[in-house]
């Protein structure tokens, strides 16, 4: 008999602590499907796309009644469409967007990520025609999310690609700006972007990946708190080893889902991506996890410590869970789609320079953050930089995903709704680096020793 | 193929007699009961072997789902793989 105490564990995770797994993501290679012919290409990416995942949605909801695990998304990410665009110079690429979004609807998924191009050390004319539709694509779409790679550890940062993302970020949420701006929340700015990430917004299926596979991000922040909770007053240690603990079984049952999934679906298995992904719900929070650890607020001093021994914690207990980990694993700091961090910032103990910090030691980086909606693309584009740098030196991914609030200025509220959440507007640092921005180029890989 | 049917709630006459008559129906043995008490709650675990289950695996979660609510139970149906990979190394 399995024992009771691991039973009833179980079911309480999932009843009461919003144990899940986050999303089943199914990565989709459109490289056959590139054709001079735009139209042409289009229809063998709605093929493509309604071929292999026709069944995902419903295989992801069996297993989820078979096991008893909700299983809250079921997604799909595809080759970055700059690659499909390149075949095509005369076609818009707008077209990709809605061919993406369609077949999203028919097969019942709720987000596909991949309107993407990979611009760390310059641009083709694909990644350009790309780029300049994101406004358009991402305000004519529902489904779709789009992400931009400007950087990578090896190759140095685009410091023109910086520059041209900071309008881009800026025009989309002005093209979107009668849906709260909802556009830049599924635009994400990358810096040594993974092939293989689930989640969105920032999902695409790298061309190292196989043809079709099966990625499954694990979530899973008030488990991670209720642990802590109980353990008590207890040293860093202990703190370290419960969070190992947890993430471990956490991972497990990602590890289970995603090989059921990749079983049923004849279809391998990628990667358990075993981030701590919070939602807007009371107790699903990553900084309650961080205040549970013993701070008055998130954002106090102390938080980036905090979430570095989270972060480690995680990684060190889920890959012992899993035969092969990989995506952007360890802990997500979203603004808006995080209570605690929501509440944090509103009774402004969380700043962005804090949150900047911060994402030197979390999984990914300036995350869900609604700033005035009268930034400068110039103000976008030096947070870009900062972020990228942060990446780039310390060998790690880092994004940022701001949402410009247009009409609104710091203080005031915008709410997405839904898993998105919603937050106050944070003010940012006003004193221009236009001069900085505008210098474009390519900014230099760092130095791989004398690390200190 | 073995699942464990977890009921909480309240504890009433007739809880163990409803459970394990759906099972009869659908073919399903069940292979060991315990009982424990969870803050003040009533909590019975049945492992059952559901390799010759008559009616797909959801449908009996179903089945035993309704009848638990129908008498204020909280009724889990699961696979049995899912606490063997969470909770062994």
């Amino acid at each position: 008999m399995i024992d009771t105490h691991d039973i009833l564990e179980t079911i309480n995770m999932i009843d009461n602590e919003n144990l899940d797994v986050r999303t089943i993501t199914m990565g989709i290679s459109l490289l056959d499907c590139i054709d001079s012919d735009i139209g042409r290409a289009c229809d063998k990416i709605y093929d493509k796309i309604c071929r292999c995942a026709g069944n995902l949605v419903k295989t992801g909801e069996d297993i989820s009644k078979e096991y008893g695990i909700p299983i809250i998304h079921k997604r799909v990410s595809v080759t970055p469409i700059s690659m499909v665009a390149a075949a095509c110079p005369k076609g818009d690429p707008v077209r990709f967007a809605l061919t993406l979004d369609r077949a999203a609807k028919t097969i019942g998924v709720n987000f596909v990520g991949g309107y993407s191009a990979l611009v760390h050390k310059g641009f083709s004319p694909g990644d350009r025609a790309v780029i300049d539709s994101i406004p358009r694509a991402l305000s004519q779409t529902e489904y779709v999310c789009s992400s931009v790679n400007v950087g990578t550890t090896k190759a140095g940062i685009n410091m023109d690609a910086v520059e041209k993302m900071g309008q881009i970020v800026l025009e989309t949420a002005q093209a979107t700006a009668d849906n709260n701006c909802v556009g830049a929340a599924k635009l994400v700015v990358f810096c040594n972007a993974p092939e293989d990430n689930p989640f969105m917004a920032g999902a695409f299926h790298g061309t190292g990946e196989p043809d079709c596979e099966i990625n499954v991000g694990v979530s899973g922040p008030g488990v991670v708190r209720a642990a802590l909770a109980k353990a008590g007053d207890c040293d860093m240690a202990e703190v370290a080893n419960v969070i190992k603990k947890t993430a471990f079984k956490v991972t497990r049952m990602g590890q289970l889902v995603a090989q059921e999934a990749s079983r049923r679906l004849g279809v391998p298995f990628g990667i358990v991506d075993l981030s701590l992904a919070p939602t807007p719900a009371v107790g699903d929070s990553v900084a309650r996890i961080l205040e549970e650890m013993g701070l008055e607020s998130c954002g106090a001093h102390g938080t980036t410590a905090a979430l570095a021994l989270l972060n480690d914690a995680v990684k060190k207990g889920g890959v012992m869970a899993s035969s092969h980990v990989g995506g952007l694993s360890g802990a997500f700091i979203p603004v808006t789609e995080d209570e605690g961090m929501i509440a944090a910032a509103r009774r402004g103990s969380l700043s962005i320079t804090k949150l900047e910090a911060m994402t030197s030691v979390c999984s990914v980086g300036l995350d869900m953050i609604i700033v005035p909606g009268d930034i400068s693309p110039e103000i976008i584009s030096a947070i870009i930089a900062d972020e990228a740098a942060i990446g780039l030196v310390n060998s790690k991914t880092t994004a940022v995903r701001l949402i410009p609030a247009i009409g609104k200025k710091a203080g005031d509220e915008l709410n997405f709704g839904g898993l998105l959440g919603g937050g106050p507007v944070m003010e940012v640092n006003r004193f221009s680096p236009s001069k900085f921005i505008r210098r474009g180029g390519r900014f230099p890989a760092p130095i791989q020793s004398l690390r200190n | 193929m073995r699942a464990v049917i977890t009921v909480i709630g309240k504890d009433m006459v007739g809880i163990l007699a409803r459970m394990s008559a759906i099972c009869a129906e659908n073919h399903v043995n069940v292979m060991e009961v315990t009982q424990s008490v969870m803050q003040d709650l009533f909590a019975m675990i049945m492992l059952v072997d559901i390799t010759k289950c008559t009616v797909p695996f959801s449908q009996l979660a179903d089945e035993l789902t309704d009848a638990g609510s129908k008498m204020n139970l909280t009724v889990h149906v699961m696979h049995e793989d899912i606490f063997n990979s969470m909770h062994r190394i």
